[in-house]
């Protein structure tokens, strides 16, 4: 047995203002996920949480918050940064999908190329990427995902709780569910 | 995650027991011992073999972290069973820049002394310690090998040091 134990919770709570989020602030139901561009098993859950967001509808608040592991993922914490240069030309989930849905192309020019394909301001996009503007908002959410016990990527938090089961859709959608129902 | 409800999980150290010292070899021609860090806090990572997927993950999280250990002026060490060609490869493949220490003849010596020795496989436990400036056992923790413990307990006995110096 370990001398310490405690339970794995959100440590920051969700908050409207900084977070990323989709759905209702009332929803029954807040998922956060700490995710990491560059890497396959974030990849591979992408299309799920797009599921139980659309099986759920307005029951569920999602949220996502940057977890780059740049030791294993070189080009997690510049995709993690033009997620949040997009975020500060208001869109950052289309940015969020491009990068899941290109996960293999996340060069620096591929980069600006999604913000070009996005219609963003171009030149404030490459400016922000190159003066790193938004690493320090990336960095505070590593640090928020360390000190709630996420030791890797994906971790998804349901109410606040880390859920330590699979995130296969129907393991994923029952634990929503439950959640909302309890 | 697998099932944790039946394991055998070695008892670590305690808090407040003197860290057994010891020496190991950290490059092919060069050794560390652990009396080289008195004077500052000491993370020692058990972790079972290099390669494998948990291990892997739960090193690139800490070299993550290595800026904030460092703002606790702390050492943070890695110690496994495997040779130091081994761990040599595997911190270049990985990208590791904190020591992996190779416990591997005798074999898991040091383990045993830290009592985190599996010896049905052949390897430690994933056991964590946090030993203070003075040698002092101040944390420490054995996480069921299949899952990764993560950092947020590291940071915790690293700040509990500070509130108590």
């Amino acid at each position: 047995m370990s001398t310490t134990q405690w339970e794995s919770v959100l440590a920051v709570p969700v908050d409207e203002a900084r977070d990323h989020i989709q759905g209702p602030p009332d929803a029954p139901v807040t998922l956060v996920e700490y995710g990491d561009y560059q890497c396959p098993y974030c990849g591979a859950a992408y299309p799920i949480v797009k599921e139980v967001q659309a099986r759920l509808a307005d029951g569920l608040r999602f949220v996502f918050r940057n977890f780059p592991i740049t030791t294993a993922h070189p080009r997690a914490e510049q995709a993690a940064e033009a997620a949040e240069a997009a975020a500060a030309q208001g869109r950052f989930w289309e940015m969020h999908d491009l990068l899941y849905e290109n996960q293999k192309r996340l060069r620096d020019e591929d980069l600006h190329g999604y913000a070009e394909q996005l219609g963003l301001d171009v030149e404030r996009f490459d400016h922000d990427l190159a003066e790193h503007a938004h690493a320090p908002r990336v960095r505070e959410d590593f640090m928020s995902g360390v000190r709630s016990g996420v030791n890797g990527t994906p971790t998804f938090y349901i109410n606040g709780a880390r859920h330590d089961d699979s995130y296969d859709f129907e393991t994923l959608l029952a634990a929503l569910q439950r959640a909302a129902a309890a | 995650m697998p099932d944790t409800s039946v394991d055998h999980r070695a008892a670590p150290l305690p808090p407040g027991t003197e860290a057994p010292d010891f020496r190991l070899p950290s490059t092919p021609d060069q050794t560390l011992s652990l009396m080289e860090f008195r004077g500052q806090p000491v993370i020692l990572v058990f972790y079972p073999e290099d390669w494998s997927p948990v291990c892997s993950d739960q090193l690139a999280l800490y070299q993550e972290l290595l800026p904030e250990f460092q703002k606790f002026n702390a050492e943070l060490l890695g110690i496994s069973v495997d040779g130091i060609w081994s761990h040599l490869a595997f911190a270049k493949d990985r990208n590791l820049e904190f020591p992996l220490l190779a416990d591997f003849e005798p074999k898991g010596e040091v383990a045993r002394t830290y009592q985190v020795y599996r010896a049905a496989d052949g390897t430690s436990e994933r056991a964590l310690y946090v030993i203070d400036a003075d040698g002092i056992v101040r944390w420490s923790y054995v996480s069921p090998v299949g899952i990764n413990p993560g950092a947020d307990g590291i940071l915790r006995a690293l700040e509990s040091l500070e509130d108590g110096a």
